[in-house]
């Protein structure tokens, strides 16, 4: 590994000193992604700053604005969080699909969303809630809309001196709920092929009133399918609208052929995935 | 160089730990206590598998230097007063190794898991274990050792 220096600030305010510092200075939350990138030289570091003794940045709470995740709180917390497993679904379901159980017990949700990972298992149903990050620098505060939040594979929109500080996800009302599935060749331990998250919010009649579809593993970042929330949004929701709205979001798929699947394959399981995560979000509210 | 203070098995250390090593090298390297096995040091093996507070981790992917005020376990840590622990005793009973390399992995994984759920189902002992690889057994022994330890454990 290479050399660099390391710090664990206590407060919010000593560790955006140390952002602020000349070089390139890297937060530490899990290091399940950036201790491998600086052994193998696709990240570098003059500092590594462990984050995970800073109190907000460990929140994780109801408040009347919504779901308060702490950029370096870890995943199985998050999994495990009664109001996370009640209102937030999709975001029960990926926190439990990244990595192993030992991955998921150091991983932040800060962690990968800002690794930047097109295929990070945790955004897409982070965007599917509309999630807000929180961003702080020594000089201050900015709220950016996740679905703005990410530049390319690995890069996001963080300036130099910013840190991400937490995630904030709207309520989630009675008559919603969101899904996340991903499509992988084996049972664990893999990287998305294609991932999927949805929300839905049903009024009376059936009538979406609120449709989020959100993939991975398709494009440079994570995307949302907005033609195909349009399809389903004002419509009563029916097997048929679902099937539309699947076909539509292989629109918004712009993906690669690699060695984990071809660009078809993967089409194909955008429309697949997003037609089962909208019927468990239906489910989700109708249980 | 960092000093650290954390507990290893019980025992107090006080270290100075440059800020690169990882907590599998200063375990193995400085501490001496090599039943911690170094597979593919990015996370994915599960042969580092030690508990950093009663959670499992790979150690391969934890900085030494953030490990200041933590409890760590590791297999060394696993038996009491040179008695072996019901999951060491189930996993020598049923044959769940051949090689024996992923087995302290495995130990502490399953150790973990049964703190946590004292009857898992075989889906969540695939599950739970899923972050710890064999190549010589084909999991099914391993898993027959588990049910075999919880039941042991259970009385």
């Amino acid at each position: 590994m290479p050399d660099f220096d390391f710090a664990q600030p206590t407060s919010l305010n000593e560790a955006l000193e140390l952002f602020a510092a000349e070089g390139e200075v890297r937060a530490l939350v899990g290091g399940t992604d950036i201790v491998d990138q600086l052994k193998t030289g696709r990240r570098n570091a003059d500092m590594v700053v462990d984050v995970k003794r800073i109190p907000e940045l460990q929140r994780l709470e109801v408040a009347a604005d919504g779901l308060h995740v702490g950029a370096a709180r870890n995943l199985t917390d998050i999994g495990e969080f009664p109001a996370v497993r009640a209102d937030y679904g999709g975001l029960a379901d990926s926190s439990v699909l990244v990595g192993s159980w030992q991955i998921q017990n150091r991983a932040g949700l800060g962690g990968n969303v800002c690794n930047a990972a097109p295929s990070g298992d945790t955004i897409p149903a982070l965007l599917s809630h509309d999630t807000t990050a929180i961003v702080a620098s020594s000089t201050g505060r900015r709220e950016i809309a996740l679905s703005d939040f990410f530049a390319g594979p690995g890069q996001t929109v963080l300036q130099k001196g910013e840190i991400l500080v937490e995630l904030v996800l709207p309520p989630s009302p009675d008559n919603g709920a969101s899904s996340y599935l991903r499509f992988i060749p084996r049972n664990e331990m893999d990287i998305a092929v294609v991932g999927v998250g949805s929300y839905l919010q049903l009024g009376s009649g059936n009538i979406v009133e609120k449709a989020r579809i959100a993939l991975a593993s398709v494009a440079p970042t994570p995307v949302r399918a907005r033609a195909a929330e349009e399809v389903l949004e004002g419509n009563v929701l029916t097997d048929d609208l679902i099937e539309s709205a699947a076909v539509t979001a292989v629109e918004a798929a712009t993906p690669i052929t690699d060695v984990r699947g071809s660009a078809e394959y993967r089409r194909e399981l955008v429309k697949v995935l997003t037609r089962r995560t909208l019927g468990i979000c239906r489910d989700r509210i109708n249980g | 160089m960092k000093h650290i203070s954390m507990t290893v098995n019980g025992d107090n250390h006080e270290l100075l730990v440059d800020p690169s090593w990882t907590l599998l090298e200063t375990l193995r390297d400085h501490l001496r206590l090599t039943g911690t096995k170094e597979g593919c040091s990015n996370g994915n093996c599960g042969a580092c598998t030690v508990m950093i507070n009663g959670r499992t981790a790979n150690a391969c992917l934890v900085l030494a230097a953030e490990m200041g005020g933590n409890e760590i376990t590791t297999i060394e840590g696993i038996a009491t007063q040179g008695k072996l622990n019901p999951v060491q005793e189930a996993f020598i009973k049923d044959g769940a190794l051949q090689c024996g390399f992923c087995t302290p992995g495995f130990i502490v994984s399953t150790t973990a898991l049964l703190q946590r759920d004292p009857d898992p189902s075989e889906v969540e002992i695939r599950t739970r274990l899923a972050g710890n690889l064999c190549r010589c057994t084909g999991y099914d022994k391993i898993v027959m050792a588990v049910e075999d330890a919880a039941a042991m454990l259970r009385g």
